[in-house]
């Protein structure tokens, strides 16, 4: 799916709505996110995921053809995390979580 | 300090750029978001020019273990779902300006010598790993 196949989706969804009204709307969503970002600050979407930055230190990479080293500066990198909601969605329903190692109580059961 | 923005500023910003009611804007950004998940679920990637892309990845079963009590564990067979930045969005993060016809990436393997960067840069980064 693309972003003019989601623009047009969108508009199908909602009649009464001008296609360009929803570009714009679709449009202001993405701008908005990328704009958080770039200012440094996290965008959390409940249920479908939250987009944050990510700071990576400099650090002597090597270049994998020669092995000679070399230094990678520090970068800031967008990152993504995906909700519990959209996890379980993509994966169906969570299987019972079995039952959690009872960490407060290291006595192994009696037998 | 960064701060957090959630669902209530997005759709504040729509509020304000197209001028439906707020109600009718808060429902357009769930819309949106169900659009895109809903493509994800069906196996769809999703992707958005000068944003990034989503796309679902199917993990392999395999042996975990609690690191807590070494106990091996099998992580059972799942979808992932990997989101990409575009090249513009990397470079916007950065604080660069990058027109937007830079944004041609959404396919181009890591490998290559992404897009958005001007020759001036790429050559820069040749000489500095040797080649």
């Amino acid at each position: 799916m693309t972003k003019s196949e989601l623009i047009a989706c969108i508009a199908e969804r909602n009649p009464h709505l001008f296609q360009r009204d929803v570009e714009r709307i679709v449009s202001t969503i993405f701008d908005e996110i990328s704009a958080a970002l770039s200012r440094g600050d996290r965008v959390e979407l409940r249920g479908f995921g939250a987009f944050s930055v990510k700071h990576r230190d400099s650090r002597v990479g090597r270049n994998p053809r020669t092995g000679e080293a070399v230094s990678v500066a520090e970068k800031v990198v967008p990152y993504f995390k995906t909700g519990k909601q959209l996890r379980d969605l993509l994966n169906g329903p969570e299987p019972a979580p079995a039952p959690a190692e009872p960490a407060a109580d290291p006595t192994p059961p009696a037998s | 300090m960064s701060r957090t923005m959630t669902r209530a500023q997005l759709s504040e910003s729509i509020y304000q750029e197209v001028g439906l009611s707020r109600n009718e804007s808060a429902e357009l950004l769930e819309m949106v978001l169900e659009e895109i998940s809903a493509a994800l679920v069906r196996g769809e990637a999703v992707k958005i020019s000068s944003f990034g892309s989503f796309s679902v990845r199917q993990k392999g079963e395999r042996i975990g273990r609690n690191p807590k009590t070494g106990e091996e564990v099998p992580i059972r067979p799942r979808k992932v779902l990997v989101f990409r930045a575009s090249q513009l969005l990397k470079a916007r993060i950065r604080g660069e300006k990058i027109s937007a016809d830079a944004d041609r990436d959404l396919d181009i393997p890591d490998a290559q010598p992404p897009s958005g960067y001007s020759s001036s840069v790429i050559d820069k980064i040749r000489e500095e790993i040797g080649e």
